[in-house]
């Protein structure tokens, strides 16, 4: 159900959401690929594991995904030859926003989130658009569920305007338990009213003995 | 080799057919610290001795991580080499972003070897001063390739090149009918007594050579230096209680030093 004028891109559907704890980062994605009103798709993974504390999440267009991440696991690689060591989470930040914009005029088609654990080991969660611009926050979410999602993690993360002085924590203080129920709490949300967020969500939880991962089943309808 | 009138230019040639600058080139190979390679059937070692320039300063690093099923080892002009390397890796990561698929090793080494014919054949180029002993895996197996300044390359059951090579190329070349059924373990112990050949009375130390595999099921590594040590003592152990005169000299010699600092 190619949209004339758009035929470069499609939107794949689905949502996802990342939150940062004080020494935890919870990342999810559903599972679902869809085209138009048709699921291609109810196993289709959205994470991409860049490095050791770093993983992304999108939605969007996923051949345009699956490029990005293969760039960006190259150029980890070049990074892991010249400096013999992973890089951490805020530069994987810069060099996406950067790989982002080298595409200003032909975007890659995605919305993504990168979650992970800085170099003193608090959680951190960066978000973007399509063309690059990035910011560090406590949590956010993305795709075609996000506007069910966003205003509930806001009621329940309380995360602090950044406007507010002094500047403070944009982490949450949650425990991680609570954390991936409240992840599975607005994904079950999502799956009632938006028609592309469905079938199962992938959980990873990144501390600091690594990242676990977890898969819950969402309606199939 | 004596200096003579067809060997300012790489481009010119002698009129017994020889390029002198190349073979100047595969004289300094010869005078790098030694280097060796081993293969078996499912594994591949490549071990070298590692100079300091002086006791204040860091060890030359010699041994390269291309990709997780190839490794390299060189000798010569080790600025070269490292330049090499990243041309190996980028060509590694590359295909691996094409092709969804590791560079087949013997793909890798035309590659290398044609880069080097280049330098062969432009009067505005040198040739590359370093040899490299290229040791990877893939579909067909293990390999372990010698790559010449030349633009040359074999394939080799064992190798050495660089300064007093001769030596442990003579000790392997009595064993190397066996190496192919060798374990993982008895092809470390091999690669270190090749070494400690090439050193010629010198002692052997974990802090002066390193050694690295890559095999199946295991990406390409170095081996820690502990572990090369207990090599090193056992063997001395065996041959101390064989040599019974000899006072039982366990140079507990762990310095355990960090790997070899990038330069």
């Amino acid at each position: 159900m190619a949209i004339r004028g758009n035929w470069m891109y499609e939107n794949n559907g689905g949502t996802c959401v990342a939150i940062a704890g004080a020494d935890y980062c919870v990342i999810a994605a559903d599972t679902r690929l869809s085209v138009g009103y048709s699921i291609y798709t109810r196993d289709y993974s959205k994470i991409c594991k860049l490095a050791d504390k770093c993983v992304m999440a999108s939605s969007g267009f996923q051949g345009d995904l699956k490029a990005l991440q293969k760039n960006l696991a190259a150029k980890h690689l070049i990074y892991q030859h010249q400096h013999n060591k992973q890089m951490s989470c805020p530069a994987m930040a810069q060099l996406l926003s950067n790989t982002l914009y080298y595409k200003r005029f032909f975007p890659y088609y995605t919305f993504n989130i990168l979650g992970g654990l800085d170099s003193d080991g608090k959680g951190c969660v960066f978000t973007y658009d399509a063309v690059g611009s990035y910011e560090r926050v406590g949590y956010s979410a993305h795709g075609t569920g996000a506007g069910l999602i966003i205003p509930v993690l806001d009621n329940q993360l309380k995360s602090p305007s950044p406007l507010l002085l002094p500047a403070k924590d944009a982490v949450t203080p949650l425990s991680e338990m609570e954390a991936v129920d409240l992840v599975k709490d607005v994904f079950a949300s999502a799956t009632e009213r938006d028609i592309y967020t469905g079938d199962k969500v992938e959980i990873l939880v990144i501390n600091a003995s690594g990242i676990r991962q977890e898969l819950m089943e969402l309606r199939k309808d | 080799m004596f200096r003579n009138q067809y060997d300012t230019d790489v481009t010119t040639w002698s009129p017994a057919g020889r390029l002198f600058q190349v073979e100047y080139a595969m004289e300094a190979v010869k005078q790098g610290a030694a280097a060796v390679g081993l293969r078996s059937t499912s594994h591949v070692v490549l071990a070298t001795v590692n100079k300091a320039a002086s006791d204040l300063s860091s060890h030359q690093r010699k041994v390269f991580k291309i990709d997780d099923h190839i490794g390299v080892a060189i000798a010569g002009l080790t600025a070269d080499g490292r330049v090499l390397s990243r041309y190996l890796r980028n060509e590694c990561i590359n295909h691996a972003f094409v092709y969804e698929s590791p560079l087949p090793v013997s793909r890798l080494v035309v590659r290398l070897a044609d880069k080097a014919q280049v330098c062969t054949q432009r009067s505005w180029k040198r040739p590359y001063g370093v040899g490299l002993l290229v040791a990877g895996l893939d579909e067909t197996g293990a390999h372990l390739y010698y790559n010449c300044p030349s633009g040359n390359y074999f394939e080799y059951q064992a190798f050495a090149i660089g300064s007093r090579s001769q030596a442990a190329k003579t000790y392997m070349e009595r064993r190397f009918e066996a190496f192919n059924n060798y374990s993982r373990d008895e092809l470390i112990k091999d690669a270190i007594f090749a070494i400690r050949e090439t050193l010629q009375g010198e002692k052997l130390t974990s802090s002066i050579c390193t050694v690295a595999i890559v095999g199946i099921g295991e990406p390409f590594h170095m081996i820690d230096q502990k572990i090369i040590q207990e090599v090193i003592d056992s063997v001395e152990i065996k041959e101390d209680a064989a040599a019974a005169d000899q006072a039982p000299a366990q140079d507990d010699d762990k310095s355990s030093e960090a790997a070899p600092m990038d330069i």
